[in-house]
């Protein structure tokens, strides 16, 4: 008797009773959070595109205008669009690549133990640190590092330097060349990719795939007319992440790379010393375009229910 | 019969390939490992000249070193804190309950980490600037607990997820206020994966370097510190024990999130 009328037992019945109130009370600091900290911020940067910078004072003249915009329109800017969205298609098709054979084996044929210690390899390289893993491809890819020692004890230092004489992709060595960022990126997305990959693979049923052998189908195609398909909302769900990962990142192609800018490097530099953010807000604007309408066509291709 | 599906052995070529992602994924890593020691101070070169420890004593008498260590520390200790309270709170609403609205907000919780980092350092960014408020220590902590927020919500949903409602009940009809029940039934069957999902935030925001940059001003937390080196490289052999160290910070909590994970799947099977 005494329990029922004690205040904290009153509140408890009184949630008991009134799940809608208790579901409020819990749901109200996430979005008190993200609606204030995340939506507004992300509102005060389309406020700050259509304000513009005074070249001559250097302050931001706060009043509405198109003009910055209008700034995206110029070549170079263009140029960069370009660079940035054809390096994320490029990362992307060699993730998927590269990720399947690993995410297969994974979700097919690894025994639980074995599947369990290649599941924290994979796990392991993508939450250790971003910025160190970067660094390391410093060290490796630098003209004194291994990648060049192993490739002169291969006696293959004739091809490396046939490749780095192309134009645009190539440069004075790998770190300060298109062919090296691509190679970084590819490294520090792959695991995003492998892990659904795996996951799409896991709900494969196995008697799917006895049906197509007992059918006549050799293991080739069964691979590509039963496996594949299946498997490919999963690699639509790893190609957001690499996608996008791609088309914001600014570290990457400032580390290894040439001077030629991306996207994230234009938005860093035009913030920073130049104190330009309503362009870095307005150039902003066009990967948050881009990755909407990936995610709109992603969800058609059923990559949400692979997530 | 003659196209039997073998299900249980991979062919040899998947097998090899297969490994090669693996040592692909990991080779970069232990070279990470190996340059902490060597004793070349003005380059990469491989193979090192020599070995020594003696950079490790270097290191660590650096005030630099140390504050931006400190720094690190400190805001990933309280965005982890913040985003436990928040996670958990949302990932009890929407574990099991079905309401209108209940869509957008499990997409909306994803949007931090689904849209580019450099989206949310800009607009912090843009926000310090119209506000005008100057960049310290709590601007630091909102860009990282707000991802930090996803990581834990997606390690306790999906627990709360396994955990019996009927636990909860059985509790509730023997007289135990949802309070209690919380306390006694529902917390030791979500511990693990709260302090999992923790380590991991922790991970993530003791790492994070792309919104930091934006929300930072002139702070350096320890991969701001590293970023810099990068771009400017002043102290190899320092930035190559600090990358070791910072890796080592990062790999001790990834490794006990995953037992953690692990150890509670097992017995529940």
């Amino acid at each position: 008797m005494n329990a029922t009328s004690s205040p904290m037992r009153r509140l408890a019945t009184f949630f008991y009773l009134h799940p809608s109130w208790a579901l409020v009370v819990l749901l109200f600091p996430i979005l008190a959070w993200l609606g204030v900290v995340y939506f507004g911020s992300i509102l005060a940067l389309l406020t700050q595109s259509f304000y513009s910078l005074d070249y001559f004072s250097g302050l931001i003249n706060r009043q509405f205008t198109l003009a910055t915009y209008a700034q995206l329109f110029t070549p170079a800017n263009l140029e960069i669009f370009n660079r940035t969205f054809m390096m994320s298609v490029m990362v992307t098709i060699a993730c998927a690549v590269i990720a399947f054979p690993l995410g297969y084996y994974m979700g097919y044929f690894a025994s639980p133990r074995v599947k369990g210690t290649l599941y924290l390899m994979v796990l392991l390289p993508l939450w250790s640190s971003y910025i160190v893993r970067v660094y390391s491809w410093k060290l490796i890819l630098a003209q004194e590092g291994i990648f060049t020692w192993v490739i002169t004890k291969l006696g293959l230092l004739w091809l490396l330097e046939w490749v780095l004489e192309l134009p645009v992709i190539g440069g004075p060595s790998l770190s300060f060349s298109f062919i090296g960022t691509f190679l970084v990126f590819v490294y520090i997305w792959l695991p995003y990719m492998i892990l659904p990959i795996n996951a799409a693979i896991e709900r494969v049923p196995r008697s799917l795939l006895q049906a197509s052998a007992d059918l006549g189908a050799t293991p080739a195609t069964t691979l590509r007319k039963v496996i594949l398909p299946l498997a490919f909302p999963g690699i639509v769900a790893g190609s957001i992440f690499t996608f996008s990962l791609t088309l914001g990142d600014y570290i990457i192609p400032g580390v290894i790379g040439n001077s030629r800018y991306f996207i994230g490097q234009a938005v860093y530099a035009h913030q920073g010393t130049a104190g330009n953010i309503p362009l870095a807000a307005a150039m902003t604007v066009v990967p948050i375009i881009i990755m909407l309408c990936y995610l709109l066509v992603a969800r058609r291709l059923g990559a949400f229910d692979a997530l | 019969m003659r196209f039997k599906y073998d299900d249980t052995r991979a062919s040899w070529g998947l097998r090899l390939s297969a490994g090669a992602v693996i040592l692909f994924l990991h080779i970069p890593i232990w070279i990470i490992f190996l340059y902490a020691f060597t004793t070349e101070e003005a380059s990469f070169r491989f193979p090192p000249p020599g070995l020594t420890t003696q950079w490790f004593g270097v290191t660590l008498q650096r005030a630099d070193f140390w504050e931006a260590f400190s720094l690190s520390l400190r805001t990933a200790a309280v965005a982890t804190a913040i985003a436990l309270v928040i996670g958990t709170l949302a990932s009890m609403a929407l574990a099991r309950t079905r309401f209108f609205g209940r869509e957008p907000i499990s997409l909306l919780i994803l949007l931090p980490i689904a849209l580019p980092g450099i989206v949310t350092g800009i607009a912090l960014r843009s926000a310090i600037g119209l506000t005008g408020v100057d960049f310290n220590f709590w601007t630091i902590v909102v860009g990282h607990a707000t991802f930090a927020v996803v990581t834990v919500y997606n390690n306790v949903v999906a627990r709360l997820r396994r955990v019996s409602y009927s636990l909860t009940e059985a509790s509730m009809d023997l007289g135990a206020s949802p309070f209690q029940t919380f306390w006694y039934v529902v917390l030791p069957n979500i511990a693990s994966s709260l302090l999992a999902g923790a380590l991991l935030a922790f991970a993530l925001s003791f790492d994070e370097v792309i919104v930091t940059t934006f929300t930072a001003g002139p702070q350096q937390t320890l991969p701001i510190w590293i970023f810099s080196q990068l771009t400017r490289p002043r102290d190899r052999p320092v930035t190559n024990v600090v990358a070791l160290l910072v890796m080592l910070a990062t790999f001790i909590p990834i490794i006990l999130a995953y037992r953690l994970t692990q150890d509670s799947h097992t017995e529940r099977n």
